[in-house]
């Protein structure tokens, strides 16, 4: 790896901001590094003149003795579900292909829709100078937990390329864990920030409803939606979301609650922060080397000072059952819009009427989890059947909400497993849309909650046999907009891990 | 409860989804296998129970009533898969 995508992001910054470093120079071993490892699929588009462009320009600034931003001349992946103005946008669907006139272009990435505006989060990582390289693979529409739902192939993990890098934000992990960006934007809906995080070895935030704009994110279910960052290292994923947050008047669930001070977070001292341990996290299911990396992390944080209590989320088992209603709902209404008729596919013909040409399309464009989700989520809302899975699933995520109002009386943060397994094979859930949804049972509870939630690297899975190294994660979950406290958490952490890992191919 | 092939086709209808028959026998089978997974939630006693349908922790602010630009014409227009020059091209779907 090249030495200069092994700084941490502030370090780089410091370095493009005093000269000694040029961007063009950081932008340019990223787009190598990106090339030389096309083989895990990480990218659906990669932003290579634009990158350029905006590092000579990032360079320029510098020339003229402007002051530079935060992120200045760090290279950053974003999830393809975010808006640019100089990168198609896919949602890895290829109903947002074959974009123009006359559907001309293909069924690739490179024919991707065009937005007319970026997402306010890709705006403010422009403004903070940062260089956005490209447009990250991930689950079609944001639906998967393992990557495989993208319409132009799963990306691979890099520290097993037998193995799915975790969902839906796949892609934006990969960048991220193999080096290719030093940091990236993923969204989480149900967990799909922190799974791939955990399963990859790096850092994940799912950040509290409100707290950052989704102005420019195509919507998944947008009761759950929030845009987050991924780094390799707890500091670095500060400063990203430091940059990233804050009121935005064009998202209207956007909060007005001051941005925190993440970063500094970093370096607080955690003691005498009590952390709950709920019991339903850590039953039947969980695999034994993922509970004993957790529980090690815990013990640490015990080390430092913290105080470590039992409490009890009694609905967590509902969580799985209750997100995939209310968010298939949400979905079913929210992918209306891609009708073949304003952009993207259209399949038509002489005699199509305009029945005929939105099925057909939307046949045609949709992959089938997609579809899946769509039916479902139509079937909940249909007469008939609303009161009793749907508003019964909204009554159920009252009380799943409930539960971590009440255990936030008593604690300051609550840390359990990010996944019940480590990174899965290829194929080894992809036919059982259930067993895959069961992968997220850790992740779903926050995201209904709308509460704050990251996952940090607490060690690899201890050998077993042959098994590669696997990486775990931890996740810490705290009341919304208690992020500064999840990070101090996180950062003592990653120091009493010894720091951060690599995976053996990168 | 099980999934009807009638259901599957009639909420694939209202959700504008032209499914193959071999889709309609999936879904049939995958939309079931997940709802009897969803009827757990009927366990509960929620009759007392407000749902949630936000998690915003305060409501949304207004804004000023303000004019601002919005997307030039042409602009929203280039994506689209056929466009007159007054917008987007569709068939016909009103009897002359």
């Amino acid at each position: 790896m090249s030495d200069v995508l092994d700084l941490t992001i502030a370090d780089l910054a410091e370095r493009v901001q005093d000269g000694s470093l040029k961007a063009r120079q950081v932008t340019q071993a990223a787009l190598d590094r990106i090339e030389a490892t096309r083989d895990l699929n990480a990218f659906l588009y990669v932003a290579r003149e634009a990158a350029l462009a905006a590092a000579d320009a990032v360079d320029a600034k510098r020339a003229r003795g402007e002051k530079l931003g935060k992120l200045a001349g760090v290279p950053i992946a974003i999830k393809d579900a975010l808006c640019t103005t100089d990168a198609p946008t896919t949602c890895a669907s290829k109903i947002l292909t074959k974009v123009g006139e006359t559907n001309s272009g293909g069924t690739d990435p490179e024919h991707g829709f065009r937005a007319p505006y970026d997402a306010t989060v890709v705006a403010r990582l422009r403004a903070a100078d940062a260089i956005l390289v490209g447009k990250a693979n991930m689950d079609e529409f944001a639906m998967g937990s393992s990557g495989e739902n993208s319409a132009f192939g799963p990306s691979r993990n890099p520290w097993d390329k037998a193995r799915t890098a975790g969902g839906s934000s796949s892609g934006s992990a990969v960048a991220v864990a193999a080096g290719l960006a030093l940091g990236s934007l993923g969204s989480d809906t149900g967990g799909s920030i922190r799974q791939p995080a955990a399963l990859t070895g790096i850092v994940g935030v799912k950040p509290s409803y409100g707290r950052v704009s989704r102005y420019g994110l195509v919507a998944f279910a947008s009761s759950l939606d929030q845009v987050g960052p991924f780094a390799r290292d707890v500091k670095s994923a500060a400063r990203i979301l430091e940059v990233i947050s804050g009121r935005d008047p064009h998202d209207s669930t956007s909060s007005e609650q001051p941005v925190g001070e993440y970063e500094a977070a970093c370096s607080r001292d955690v003691r005498g922060l009590r952390i709950g341990i709920p019991e339903e996290y850590f039953g039947e299911g969980l695999d034994p080397a993922i509970a004993a990396s957790v529980k090690n992390a815990i013990g640490e944080l015990e080390k430092a000072g913290c105080s470590v209590k039992p409490v009890s989320l009694p609905h967590t088992k509902y969580g799985i059952a209750t997100y995939y209603v209310v968010a298939t709902a949400e979905a079913s209404s929210n992918l209306a819009r891609f009708d073949g008729v304003r952009f993207g596919l259209r399949i038509e013909n002489a005699k199509s009427d305009l029945t005929a040409l939105y099925g057909k399309t939307r046949n045609a464009g949709f992959g089938a989890e997609v579809k899946r989700r769509i039916l479902l989520g139509t079937y909940v809302l249909s007469a008939g059947y609303y009161d009793a899975y749907y508003k019964k699933a909204q009554r159920v995520r009252t009380l799943i909400k409930r539960d971590f109002d009440r255990a936030f009386e008593a604690v300051d943060a609550i840390a359990v497993p990010t996944s019940p397994v480590p990174a899965f094979r290829f194929g080894e859930k992809v036919n059982d849309p259930l067993a895959m949804y069961l992968a997220d049972v850790f992740t779903l509870p926050a995201s209904l909650a709308g509460i704050a939630g990251l996952s940090v690297p607490c060690a690899p899975t201890p050998a077993a046999g042959n098994q590669p190294l696997l990486p775990v994660g931890l996740q810490l979950l705290g009341p919304a907009f208690a992020e500064e406290r999840l990070f101090s958490l996180a950062a003592e952490v990653e120091r009493r891990m010894g720091g951060v890992r690599r995976p053996p191919s990168a | 409860m099980a999934i009807t092939r009638d259901n599957v086709l009639h909420v694939a209808k209202l959700a504008r989804l032209e499914l193959t028959e071999a889709e309609i026998d999936r879904m049939q089978s995958d939309l079931s296998g997940i709802l009897d997974y969803v009827n757990q939630l009927s366990e509960l006693d929620t009759s007392n129970v407000e749902a949630t349908a936000t998690v915003a922790v305060v409501a949304a602010p207004f804004r000023s009533d303000t004019p601002i630009p919005s997307l030039p014409h042409d602009l929203a227009l280039k994506n689209a898969p056929r466009s007159s020059s007054d917008g987007f091209a569709v068939p016909a779907f009103v009897d002359e």
